[in-house]
């Protein structure tokens, strides 16, 4: 029996498909177009916005600093993360539960208040190094999802089998990286992915950390528009999306989007 | 290397909650004991003090000359078998038996050699390459055992080891579990709360309650003999007469139950254990008869067991259930008096209040 699909409801989800993959199509569009003002369709094809943006010297800087950043938050914040989450889940029915969800306080307040907060506390009162703050500042705004996807993998994690590791004479602080890490794989590769999209297209709480000389993809984008409207900016924009779907068609290579939503 | 195993007035608590309290258990060399009880009572909590993942608030564990109390966990050298089996998923069934080895040490040829052994020993040769996740239960118990096994420990502990398995299987991996365990001469502690299960492959049993062992001794005395009244319950003694010794007649001692009736019960075949006892039997521990030395009863619901007559009777002393001979029949609503029979009778002291 074939099923029947009320026409408004194909309408509707064209609808919504559009007004999702709409803005993308345009960003595409704009970036190739060979004018050198941005606009949509595009007149003409070329790729020169896109060698364009490693001739432009702050957007190489700022791309750098970016990555460094995305990988270097995200580390940092799995190292107090993957603890956390483990004494989380291990000891869950010793703990009070309020202490898991301090760990998604980051995600609740805004990030223009976290951000000024960092800024008066870490940037200007412990007067922090620039890059230094931005770091902090990024592991900061990742740790949420450090946390909750290693936490959720944990959670399902029978913990006797930590216990089986020791009886047969594995000490503890090792069992926890030949048995309990290698079972949590996926939630560590998922969580890692989600914090690195994540710190790679902050901007609020970036604007706030970087000064002179140190500034971040996001923010050197807008501070680009400011003065040029040209294709560049399409062009980065691009790059990064370029990235981020890079980095999710390698999770639903390795593990399937699904996890991500579960 | 056979060692016993002593735990000497054991007390644990979790958080504030005494969940042991005082608890000696001696198992012997090559023995195998069982803990036995109902849900709660503390078997796993024994289990998680000896394998160290607890720590006793105070008495001490002995492992032969080894004092284990204060040693760490993956110092103690005990192979344990989990309800869960607690494989390690992301190893293969002959990485999984090789673990234990591979922390003592042994080289990766030496290694490999004596873990496809065991795994040969308990029949799973053919899936020494496969990953947990494609076993099915009794193949998981099997590697989990090989697994505790191949480390040759000098104790081995079981933790409800059968209680995901069907009936079937249930059976013969007991067997299997005992004559392992046999063959090696290890000794061996082993929770359930399966009585037959226990007594089927225990040299002793240690039945516990509310964090105590009620008695610890062999099945059979277990069975026939039992020491208290939870234990008697336990067992299936379902009968519980409260009586009290008022005088001796003769050889005998005369005992009184409640609304009067008194029955003469021979020296040579009870022995009374205070004034005030209680007389417990199995159905089959009260014949019914139509005279003799023996509680009065009314006779109620007749029920056939195939090998007897079983009667729901009506004494003073409260409802009782009792076997009568297939030959001589009674009818619902007679009187007739049950005679205890030695051999399947206790005598308890009534329990402390
Ligand atoms: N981690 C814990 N924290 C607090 N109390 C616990 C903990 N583990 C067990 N208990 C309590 O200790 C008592 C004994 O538990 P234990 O696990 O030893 O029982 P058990 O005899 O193994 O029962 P079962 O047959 O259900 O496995 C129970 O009352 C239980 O509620
Ligand atoms: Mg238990």
């Amino acid at each position: 029996m074939k099923q029947r699909i009320h026409p408004l409801l194909v309408a509707f989800a064209v609808l919504v498909f559009f007004f999702l993959l709409g803005p993308l199509v345009i960003i595409l569009g704009s970036a190739v177009s060979d004018t050198s003002y941005l606009t949509f369709p595009p007149q003409g094809l070329t790729l020169r916005w896109f060698s364009n943006i490693f001739e432009i010297s702050a957007f190489v800087r700022t791309m750098k600093t970016s990555f460094l950043l995305a990988v270097g938050g995200t580390a940092l914040s799995m190292a107090i993360g993957i603890p956390a989450a483990y004494a989380l889940a291990r000891f869950r029915f010793q703990l009070p539960a309020f202490l898991g969800n301090i760990y998604v306080l980051p995600i609740l307040i805004p990030e223009i208040v976290l951000g000024f907060s960092l800024m008066k506390t870490v940037a200007i009162g412990a007067d922090v190094p620039i890059m230094l703050a931005l770091l902090l500042g990024h592991a900061l705004i990742v740790l949420p999802y450090c946390v909750r996807v290693v936490g959720a993998s944990l959670n399902s994690f029978d913990f006797s089998i930590e216990e089986a590791a020791v009886s047969l004479g594995c000490p503890r602080w090792k069992a926890f990286f030949t048995v309990v890490l290698p079972n949590v794989r996926a939630g560590i590769i998922a969580g890692f992915i989600l914090a690195f999209i994540t710190s790679l297209n902050d901007v609020s709480v970036s604007i706030f950390l970087t000064g002179p000389g140190v500034s971040t993809l996001p923010i050197q984008l807008l501070a680009h528009m400011e003065q040029f409207f040209d294709p560049t900016i399409a062009s980065v924009s691009v790059l990064l999306m370029g990235v981020t779907v890079a980095v999710m068609a390698i999770v639903e290579r390795t593990l399937g989007l699904t996890f991500l939503t579960k | 290397m056979t060692v016993s195993l002593s735990l000497d007035n054991v007390t644990a608590h979790y958080g504030s909650t005494k969940v042991l309290e005082d608890l000696s258990l001696h198992v012997g060399e090559g023995e195998l004991v069982s803990l036995l009880g109902s849900s709660g009572c503390g078997k796993t909590t024994t289990l998680r003090l000896v394998a160290g993942f607890l720590e006793p608030t105070s008495g001490s564990i002995k492992l032969g000359e080894r004092d284990l109390t204060r040693l760490p966990a993956h110092a103690r050298n005990i192979g344990l078998v989990f309800q869960t089996y607690a494989l390690f998923p992301h190893l293969t069934v002959r990485d999984n038996v090789a673990f234990g080895l591979k922390q003592r040490g042994v080289g990766a040829a030496d290694r490999r050699k004596r873990a496809d052994d065991m795994i040969e020993r308990v029949g799973l040769g053919h899936l020494a390459d496969r990953h947990p996740a494609n076993l099915s239960g009794g193949q998981r118990q099997r590697v989990a055992l090989a697994r505790a096994l191949v480390i040759e420990p000098p104790l081995l502990m079981f933790d409800e080891p059968l209680s995901n398995l069907d009936a079937k299987l249930r059976v013969d991996m007991r067997v299997e579990i005992r004559r392992l365990q046999q063959a090696n001469g290890t000794t061996a502690l082993y929770v359930t709360h399966d009585q037959e299960e226990a007594f089927s492959i225990s040299d002793r049993v240690a039945i516990m309650n509310a964090g105590k062992i009620m008695q610890l001794d062999t099945p059979e005395v277990l069975y026939s003999r039992p020491a208290n009244a939870f234990v008697a319950d336990f067992v299936g003694f379902e009968n519980m007469i409260p009586m009290r010794a008022i005088s001796e007649a003769g050889d005998a001692v005369r005992a009184e139950m409640a609304g009067g009736a008194t029955i003469d019960l021979p020296k040579e075949k009870f022995t009374v254990p205070a004034q005030d006892f209680i007389l417990a039997t199995r159905p089959e521990g009260l014949l019914v008869a139509a005279e003799g030395q023996g509680v009065p009863t009314k006779l109620g619901l007749r029920t056939y067991l195939g090998r007897a007559y079983q009667y729901q009777c009506d004494t003073p002393a409260g409802e009782i259930k009792a076997n009568g001979p297939l030959s001589q029949p009674f009818e619902s609503g007679s009187s007739a008096v049950l005679v205890p029979q030695p051999e399947q009778c206790c005598l308890l002291p009534t329990e402390a209040a």
